[in-house]
């Protein structure tokens, strides 16, 4: 045997995927923790230059110009899309880098069914003889299966990728009552089209419509959802993009596909029932639309209840609080995000341990846009990982909190989610700021949270209230604190 | 020719078994590697597996490679799901790259933190 023929050899392909996927699964053990995760990363992405080398060792090599032109394009818009997206930016981006994978399995699909004529099989001439291979049924239910996925995917992604970056208006969008007959016909509609294809050979149309129908299907599983629920969709539909590509990795019999899609589709979907439960939602609740439609007349409701009075404060004041405190609470939300205070944040934070006030960070899991929002924007402003604290330690040093800095969060301090049984987001853990000696609330204005409801927080007695932009604030505090 | 093709497909296990079977013990891999991940590095969990599933790539490389008799349609297909997959790969990794970067540096390193004040201003 020759070096070339090594090279070509199936099962030297198959060893290249065995060293690929296993880059993969030791690459994402190391993303476990802060430590070996950017080198786990990096592992990973060695195991896909393996794999997509092994993928182009095949001896007539067809379309050389087309293949380097599509890696090459792609590069080129990804390197710099990756790079400049600022991380407050950072959801959206995992939502049209996630659609555009999903566009691609069904893509996929789409050109496997025309080289297959609807998977009837081929014609494949071998020496004078020709000789009809047929396509196993499998490999059409599971081409078909990805195409459907792979174009809710694609689709839904790309609303929501639309609702973050508020090109389509974040409030949940349907058609009231209609919604759900509407949605099911649709979602028939695809099916059928997908069992018409499985059944036996159809013309293209069929497979267009199918593509279509999921299309639609994905785009109204989106829109009627809202703003709080959005990181958990874009995590679903990571794990479908990561099923869709499992599915087309079967149908092109790739093992280096099937289990790097099925590794995302499982740690997908156990992210997504994470967050889920961390905002004490079902997954179903969450796509069937929850704080949605009923949430205004609830939300007005809860207002009533709470009325009382706002208590504004200054900058100045607050710094003469939180100076003569012994621990300061930092509880970092959207608003932060928004006007990157971060590292503002950080500056203030550094000011007030010149003084002998320790800080802290209190981190709920779905702060921000996505899970570990917080945490990436703070790491960017180079706060100290051992200050920051997740939910439940805390919830435990809230009582022993001299003043709490709530910066641009809202839905995730709400106490009604302790107390108010008719409250959407009720029975949701949230951090127990009110606990603490005083609270300080940044905020631009009295408007709700993300998922449109009001806080009774802000009205307590123990509240101040600072509007204003977010940066501008702590930086105002900031130099209130180096002047005491 | 053909009728070793049709003995390798009465006499070996059908590949839909071996793949099954190396699909259900992906699903567990995943499920055991990930349920580790503490919260915190959630978002660059999220964009990591992101960035894996482009592995959807190889699908456009191995037909567009190995089919030498493809229609137009199909090799534009193709070549548009080439560039889908190679933005998802590429900029996945790339912006997990960078979010990852963020959590290294600065622990138990005072000289970062004054780097913080510099990049303040170069950041925005």
């Amino acid at each position: 045997m020759t070096a070339t023929s090594i090279l070509f050899d199936v099962n030297f392909k198959s060893v290249l995927y065995i060293v690929a996927f296993s880059l993969f699964i030791y690459g994402l053990s190391g993303l476990t923790g802060p430590k070996t995760a950017v080198r786990g990363n990096r592992i990973a992405a060695v195991g896909m230059v393996i794999a997509v080398v092994a993928t182009l060792l095949v001896d007539p090599f067809n379309n050389a110009l087309l293949i380097v032109l599509g890696l090459a394009i792609g590069a080129l818009v990804g390197v710099p899309a990756a790079r400049q997206v600022k991380m407050t930016a950072m959801p959206q981006m995992v939502a049209l880098f996630n659609g555009v994978g999903g566009g691609a399995v069904a893509l996929v699909s789409w050109a496997e069914f025309r080289d297959s004529a609807g998977f009837a099989g081929k014609s494949v001439e071998i020496g004078s003889a020709t000789l009809h291979v047929g396509t196993p049924t499998y490999i059409a239910i599971f081409s078909v299966f990805s195409a459907l996925i792979g174009s809710i995917s694609f689709w839904g992604s790309n609303i929501a990728f639309g609702k973050l970056q508020e090109l389509i208006s974040g409030k949940p969008l349907s058609l009231g009552k209609l919604q759900l007959p509407v949605q099911g016909l649709i979602g028939l509609a695809a099916l059928a089209c997908a069992v018409a294809i499985v059944a036996e050979p159809q013309s293209e149309i069929i497979m267009i419509g199918l593509l279509v129908f999921a299309g639609v299907f994905g785009v109204m599983l989106v829109l009627p959802i809202g703003g709080a629920d959005m990181p958990v969709v874009i995590s679903l539909l990571n794990a479908f993009t990561g099923l869709a590509a499992a599915a087309a990795g079967i149908a092109l019999e790739n093992q280096a596909l099937i289990v790097a899609g099925m590794i995302v589709g499982a740690s997908g979907t156990i992210l997504t029932q994470q967050m889920a439960i961390a905002m004490n939602r079902t997954i179903t609740s969450v796509i069937v639309g929850g704080f949605g439609g009923g949430g205004a007349e609830v939300a007005a409701g809860a207002a009533g209840a709470g009325g009382g009075t706002v208590r504004a404060t200054s900058a100045a004041d607050v710094a003469i609080q939180m100076a003569f405190a012994r621990l300061v609470v930092v509880v970092p939300g959207y608003g932060m995000a928004v006007s990157q205070a971060q590292h503002a944040v950080r500056e203030m934070a550094k000011a007030l341990e010149a003084k002998g006030v320790e800080v802290q960070y209190a981190i709920h899991p779905v702060a921000g846009r996505m899970p570990g929002h917080m945490n990436v924007l703070l790491a960017e402003a180079d706060v100290p990982y051992d200050q920051l604290k997740e939910m439940d330690d805390a919830n435990g040093d809230f009582p022993r909190t001299d003043v709490a800095i709530v910066i641009g969060a809202n839905d995730v301090t709400n106490p009604d989610a302790r107390n108010d049984p008719s409250s959407p987001i009720y029975g949701m853990p949230i951090l127990n700021v009110d606990e603490s000696a005083s609270v300080i609330v940044l905020k631009r204005s009295m408007s709700s949270g993300y998922a449109g409801i009001d806080n009774p927080l802000f009205v307590n007695p123990k509240t101040q209230m600072l509007f204003g932009d977010a940066k501008a604030s702590v930086t105002d505090i900031t130099s209130e604190l180096n002047e005491l | 020719m053909s009728a070793l093709l049709a003995n390798i497909a009465v006499e070996g296990v059908s590949p839909l078994v071996t793949n099954l079977a190396i699909l259900v013990l992906a699903g567990f891999v995943g499920y055991a590697v990930i349920s580790k991940v503490p919260n915190t590095l959630h978002t660059p969990l999220m964009s990591g597996t992101n960035a894996i599933h482009g592995i959807v790539v190889l699908g456009g490389l191995v037909l567009l490679a190995t089919g030498a008799d493809l229609d137009t349609g199909s090799k534009i297909i193709l070549f548009v799901a080439l560039v889908f997959g190679a933005i998802n790969v590429v900029g996945g990794f790339v912006v997990t790259d960078r979010m990852l970067e963020m959590f290294k540096p600065k622990k138990d390193k005072p000289a970062a933190k004054d780097d913080a004040g510099d990049t303040k201003g170069g950041a925005a």
